[in-house]
């Protein structure tokens, strides 16, 4: 590869929302636009310092004021710029990249595909029909248990409930990938990349743009 | 928000005539035939829009050799041509569903005169 951005692992972005969008066969696509990067580097691990070749790269400038004094010091050493998230990357060659560098979207083309890892809206505590996509019993005919999950296990043998069982419990918040999206179209001077299908999150949440390891 | 609203802005066919349910259509639609592209006319009655913003339709109602066939159609696609309102129907409700149920003269509709 040539071009010395391209080897970057991904970037940081903020999923802005859904729309769809019109290919020029009048083909309807969803999209998911994710507002990625500027990012700076923040950090850079070589393998001879850190044991791993990564980049660390901020995203979302804020207040000095907002950050803890460690991490102020931290950021001190890439420049002015403060930020709210930092999230490591791996690189291969991190001698091509110095300290506050800003990476953007032209990272990625249009027609890659690409692995968006975003954290899932929470649910709180929710049954085994959300939850697990159980059916569920009979609403009418004197049923009792219409949302229950029914019988967990069997009776004297193995007389314990195994290991894994779905139940009711947390749902939501937690860290998904979602794998080989298309990238639709990219949008440098507005720093937008519009990726095919959904991904994981609430509008304005913090979704990671990877490369994939195995495009299929 | 902002920004979506732009992307969906951009999209839009701003070109298109003004219509509503009831109205008699003429919808060019581009028909690609391996590498030659080529426009057919579907001419029949709106008996529904469905609003938004890029996700927009509207359903084209024919009789076609005494056999009802409807078409909906994304209004802002970039197959359309272009559309040609033919008359405009004087109906009383944004869908006009029952249109399905009535045949030969009373499927008829009303033109709308304007003053």
């Amino acid at each position: 590869m040539g071009n010395v951005k391209a080897m970057c692992g991904g970037l940081i972005g903020k999923k802005l929302g859904m729309t769809g969008l019109f290919s020029s066969d009048g083909k309807y696509i969803p999209v998911t636009v994710v507002q990625v990067g500027p990012c700076v580097v923040t950090q850079v691990k070589t393998m001879a310092s850190d044991g791993y070749n990564a980049l660390q790269l901020g995203f979302s400038e804020q207040k000095r004021s907002r950050i803890n004094k460690p991490r102020q010091g931290h950021l001190k050493k890439s420049g002015e710029g403060c930020f709210a998230f930092l999230q490591e990357f791996s690189v291969e060659n991190p001698g091509e990249y110095t300290l506050g560098q800003t990476i953007e979207s032209d990272i990625f083309k249009i027609g890659e595909r690409v692995n968006a890892v975003g954290t899932t809206k929470g649910r709180g505590f929710a049954g085994v029909i959300k939850r697990h996509g159980f059916h569920g019993g009979k609403k009418t005919h004197g049923s009792h248990s219409h949302r229950i999950p029914g019988s967990i296990g069997c009776s004297a043998w193995p007389a314990k409930v195994i290991k894994g069982k779905k139940m009711p419990g947390h749902y939501g918040n937690e860290r998904k990938t979602t794998q080989n999206l298309e990238i639709i179209d990219i949008r440098p001077e507005e720093n937008l990349i519009m990726l095919k299908g959904a991904v994981s999150g609430s509008r304005s949440g913090l979704v990671a743009i990877k490369k994939t390891k195995f495009a299929r | 928000m902002h920004t979506i609203k732009q992307i969906e802005k951009e999209m839009m066919r701003l070109d298109l005539p003004a219509f509503a349910a009831g109205d008699t259509v003429k919808v060019h639609v581009k028909i690609k035939e391996g590498e030659k592209e080529r426009i057919q006319a579907f001419q029949g009655v709106v008996i529904s829009k469905r609003k938004g913003t890029t996700n927009a339709t509207f359903i084209v109602r024919k009789v076609s050799y005494g056999i009802g066939v409807e078409r909906i159609f994304p209004l802002h696609s970039p197959i359309i041509d272009k559309i040609e309102v033919i008359t405009h129907g004087r109906v009383r409700r944004s869908k006009i569903y029952y249109l399905r149920n009535l045949k030969g003269k009373a499927a008829r509709i009303k033109e709308r005169r304007f003053r």
